[in-house]
Order: C-alpha cells, then sequence, then structure tokens
C-alpha cells in the first residue's frame, strides 16, 4: 500500500524575526506569536562548580537530602509507595517526595516511556531547578523491555534527558530502588552526577532528539 | 547598653532562636515518623535541606512581588521576634522590648503572611491561590480568640507591654496567667493550633490536596530562606506565648524547656487528629474559643 507522505512530513519551521536567531536565543517555533511573548527564549546554561572544598560539601548536603519527583508513567510508580511505609522508610535517609517539580531534585522515572508521555517528562525535567538527577526505573524505561517493537514507547530515555542511574527489573523491589539511590548519592558525593551540565552542553543534541520523536512540538523549546 | 551593642545581642539571640526552631522542625518531624512506627528524618535534616535548597544552582523569578515574597516572610518573622523580650530580667535577651510592643508584634505576626500572599499569586500555580485564599480566611479567623485573649490580658495586668507582663507573673508557678486567666489561655492556645498550622487545622498546606500550598513555585535560595523563616518565626511565636502564659523564663534551659512543651502541645493534637475543612475550621475558631475569650474579657471587666 502507498503511504501518503505528505501527512507525515513535518511542516516547515516558519520564519520569524531576526533578533531570536542568534546562537543565544531559542525560536520558540512550536508556538505562536502571541505564545512566544509568554515564554522565555534563553538557552540554558553549563554552571560551573563551586571550590572544591565546598562543593564537596555541598554534594554532601544534596545527597542527604533528596526530594524526588515521582513520575509514575508505568507500573514501576507502585514500588515508590513501599518506600515511604513504616517497612522502608526512606525519610530516615533525608528523602521526601515532592509533587512540584521545581523543588525537587530527584526526577523518577517509573515504568515506560510512550511519546506523550515524553513530552510532559521533557517539561517537568526543565523545570526542576539544578543540580538534578534523573532515576530511571523498570526495565522498561531502560530499553523498552517488554514494548520493544511498540510503536509509540520509547526505548533509551537516556537519548531524551541525561539519566544518572538505572533500575532494572520487572518491576524492581524496593530493596533494589533503595541500593539505586545508594549508588545516586554515591555518584552525587564522588561530584559525577553532573546531568544538568551534560543537558546545557549537548541541549542541540538532546533537543533534536526531542523533536524527532515528539511530532506536536506546541511547548517552548526550553521549560524555564 | 548603647543601641549598637543591642543590636549586637538581638542577632545573637536572633541565631540562638532560629537553630532552636529549626532543631524543633526537625523533632516535630521526629516525632510524626515516630507515631507513625518509622524511624524519621535525623533531628538535624531541617539545616541540610536548607543548606541543599540554597547550594542550588539556579533560580527562576516569576516577578518582583515572587521575588519580594520571602523577603517580606523573613521581615515579617525577624520583625515578630526583634520586639519580644526572650528572658526578664537579662539585659542581653531583651532584644527591642518598647511599651505596647505587644500589638506591635501582633500586627508583625500578620504581615508576613500577607506579603507572602502577594508573592505566591505571582508565581501562577493554582495551588498557590487556593492556599493563599485559605491561609488568609483561617488566618483572620484564629485572631479573633488571639485578640481577644491579648485584651483580656491588657486588662488583667493594665499594660501592653510585654516584659511588664512577665514580671507580673513573677514569684512562683500560681503567678502565671496560666492560672490566674484560664479562660484567656484556653482561648490563646487553640488560636495556636491555628497557627502553627497542624491537623486539624492544616488547610493552608494540605497534604493529600493541595501539596505544598502558597510555595509551589517556590524554588532554591527562595525556598530556603521560607524555610529559615519557618525557624525563627516558630522560635518568636513560642517565645511569645511563653511571655504572655506561662510565665517566661530567666535563663536559656527553662526557654527550651517551656517553648518544647508549648510546642508539643500542637504537636499531640496533630498526630491525634484529622483535618478539617476550611469552613470547618473558620467556623470552629469564630465559634467556641471567640466565645471563651469573651468570657475572659468579661470576667476582668465586671
Amino acid at each position: 500500500m502507498q503511504e501518503d507522505k505528505s501527512s507525515t512530513q513535518v511542516p516547515p519551521v516558519p520564519e520569524y524575526p531576526d533578533w531570536r536567531k542568534d546562537e543565544h536565543t531559542l525560536t520558540n517555533a512550536g508556538l505562536s506569536l502571541e505564545e512566544q511573548e509568554w515564554f522565555c527564549d534563553a538557552r540554558p546554561k553549563a554552571i560551573p562548580k563551586s571550590a572544591a572544598i565546598i562543593e564537596k560539601f555541598f554534594n554532601w548536603c544534596r545527597s542527604h537530602s533528596l526530594w524526588i519527583l515521582a513520575f509514575g508513567t508505568g507500573c514501576g510508580a507502585i514500588e515508590l509507595r513501599p518506600l515511604l511505609t513504616a517497612r522502608y522508610d526512606i525519610s530516615r535517609l533525608g528523602m521526601q517526595p515532592r509533587p512540584t517539580p521545581r523543588q525537587a531534585s530527584v526526577f523518577m522515572i517509573g515504568g515506560y516511556v510512550s511519546i506523550k508521555t515524553l513530552k510532559r517528562i521533557v517539561r517537568s525535567y526543565e523545570q526542576m531547578q539544578g543540580p538534578k538527577f534523573v532515576v530511571a526505573v523498570c526495565s522498561c524505561a531502560i530499553n523498552g523491555g517488554m514494548y520493544w517493537d511498540s510503536y509509540n514507547t520509547v526505548k533509551r530515555i537516556d537519548e531524551y534527558i541525561p539519566v544518572d542511574v538505572y533500575i532494572t527489573g520487572c518491576m524492581p523491589r524496593p530493596e533494589a530502588i533503595l541500593v539505586g539511590f545508594a549508588k545516586l548519592k554515591e555518584l552525587i558525593m564522588a561530584g559525577k552526577a553532573e546531568g544538568q551540565n551534560l543537558y546545557a552542553e549537548k541541549f542541540d543534541w538532546y533537543k533534536a532528539n526531542q523533536k524527532q520523536i515528539i511530532k506536536d512540538w506546541n511547548m517552548p523549546d526550553y521549560n524555564w | 547598653m548603647s543601641f549598637s551593642l543591642k543590636l549586637i545581642w538581638a542577632f545573637i539571640s536572633l541565631g540562638v532562636v532560629t537553630v532552636w526552631g529549626l532543631t524543633l522542625t526537625g523533632i516535630v518531624q521526629k516525632v510524626y515518623a515516630r507515631v507513625q512506627g518509622r524511624l524519621g528524618p535525623p533531628v538535624w535534616q531541617p539545616f541540610i535541606d536548607i543548606i541543599k535548597n540554597n547550594a542550588k544552582r539556579t533560580a527562576i523569578s516569576h516577578g518582583i512581588m515572587f521575588y519580594l515574597g520571602p523577603v517580606f516572610r523573613i521581615a515579617g518573622g525577624i520583625g515578630t521576634y526583634m520586639f519580644i523580650p526572650v528572658l526578664f530580667g537579662s539585659v542581653y535577651f531583651s532584644n527591642f522590648s518598647i511599651s505596647g510592643d505587644v500589638l506591635l508584634v501582633m500586627y508583625f505576626i500578620f504581615f508576613g503572611q500577607l506579603g507572602m500572599a502577594l508573592g505566591a499569586g505571582e508565581g501562577g500555580h493554582p495551588y498557590s491561590a487556593i492556599a493563599v485564599a485559605r491561609g488568609l480566611a483561617q488566618m483572620t479567623a484564629f485572631e479573633v480568640p488571639f485578640a481577644l485573649s491579648v485584651i483580656s490580658l491588657a486588662i488583667q495586668y493594665g499594660t501592653l507591654n510585654i516584659t511588664e507582663i512577665v514580671a507580673a507573673q513573677q514569684g512562683g508557678i500560681l503567678n502565671w496567667t496560666l492560672f490566674t486567666n484560664p479562660l484567656a489561655v484556653v482561648a490563646a492556645m487553640v488560636a495556636m493550633l491555628g497557627m502553627n498550622m497542624y491537623n486539624p487545622f492544616s488547610v493552608v498546606i494540605a497534604p493529600q490536596e493541595i501539596p505544598i500550598g502558597p510555595p509551589t513555585e517556590y524554588q532554591a535560595s527562595f525556598l530556603g530562606l521560607l524555610a529559615t523563616n519557618r525557624g525563627i518565626f516558630n522560635g518568636a511565636k513560642l517565645v511569645l506565648f511563653m511571655n504572655l502564659y506561662f510565665g517566661g523564663a530567666t535563663n536559656i534551659p527553662i526557654m527550651i524547656g517551656k517553648t518544647f512543651a508549648i510546642y508539643m502541645f500542637s504537636v499531640f493534637v496533630g498526630v491525634a487528629y484529622p483535618r478539617f475543612r476550611t469552613e470547618q475550621s473558620i467556623r470552629f475558631f469564630l465559634k467556641y474559643p471567640a466565645l471563651i475569650g469573651i468570657i475572659a474579657i468579661l470576667i476582668w471587666t465586671i
């Protein structure tokens, strides 16, 4: 059967005033002209670390005060609830769930990521304030899992946002998630969890990947 | 003592009360956790959270009022504290207590909340707006029994100066307002339940309903400032209640013991009760505690 190519073609990026077109501003081309006025068009910048001793102390504090934004995309999200109960109690490690991305520092993606969800994941991730860390739970978030050949499931989430720790399993038990968080703490304390800066440095690459898969891009290029 | 020296001591006592207020927050988290059968975060967790929030590398502002919201809040907290004498008879820990300071302090308690309401409103999150509306409504309601109680005290002691009110309560436990004017204390303690916003009056933060409440959009150092203010404001309120109703304190250990006991009252009520709805909470304050406050005034006028 012959495919109708005209419907799958991406519409050309419309022309916008020249002042947006230097390397420091984003075009926000997915928005209407009126909407473009509402959103910031600056690119994210990589922010250098503080002096070594101070950064070490800050990293210790960051690793002992992980506020989780749980994005319950799939069945893995169900494993977060037992962590809050008396049996596992993550609050003793200084962790707590945070319902707003603005205040959270760990983004926990709990399961398969459909293309529709990826849009929301990108928005939420960009709204978090750095340093921010991403933990992907379940095999679906790692390689698609049982949705390997699905038409609308993302296979590798770290092509779209930088991931610090993967937790395998289908689904991983709460103990495995605790081990994953312990690993994340190790990485933060060693100063290796710099996903925020990586995202800013490779911003164009991440954006290209995201736009390749999200066809109805009707949000700003970077969600401040 | 010269003014500059007084200012230095006022800031030292501010430091003491900030540390104590934040430690109390940590203790409360621990108490809640133990009641729920958990281990709970360490007592120093609030300090780590504040450092972490201030160490964030990026922060977003939504406008001038959004920026000023936490500033007004902490100005309200420090302002409340600066006019409350902490230790009775101490030259160093009496802050800037002046005649009529109890009125000034009551005004400052309101001031921070109003600033926060404007700031959170500019954040633009619906939860902020809902929580601000709830918070201001509930605050107006619990100010009624608290103001009635303070008026009753003013009639009883014939002064609006906190230092003089404390001085009148010296010389034994039976001289405390708790025993000389129990109805005013009941009205004020119920108002304090509303002030501390634990259950059943946790309609502002309201987890599972409008989580986080007004500071939904606040992050990074804005949130760090708000958390610091929570410590100062908690400490200031507790010291005020200790001075007005429980005989004040003559040294730091007594101050710590008394404020701890006063705070645990609202915590124990908090862990034992579920949450009121907003209108239930407002009606409650305007009914029984307000009535008790009026009776407390009538007793001393007649």
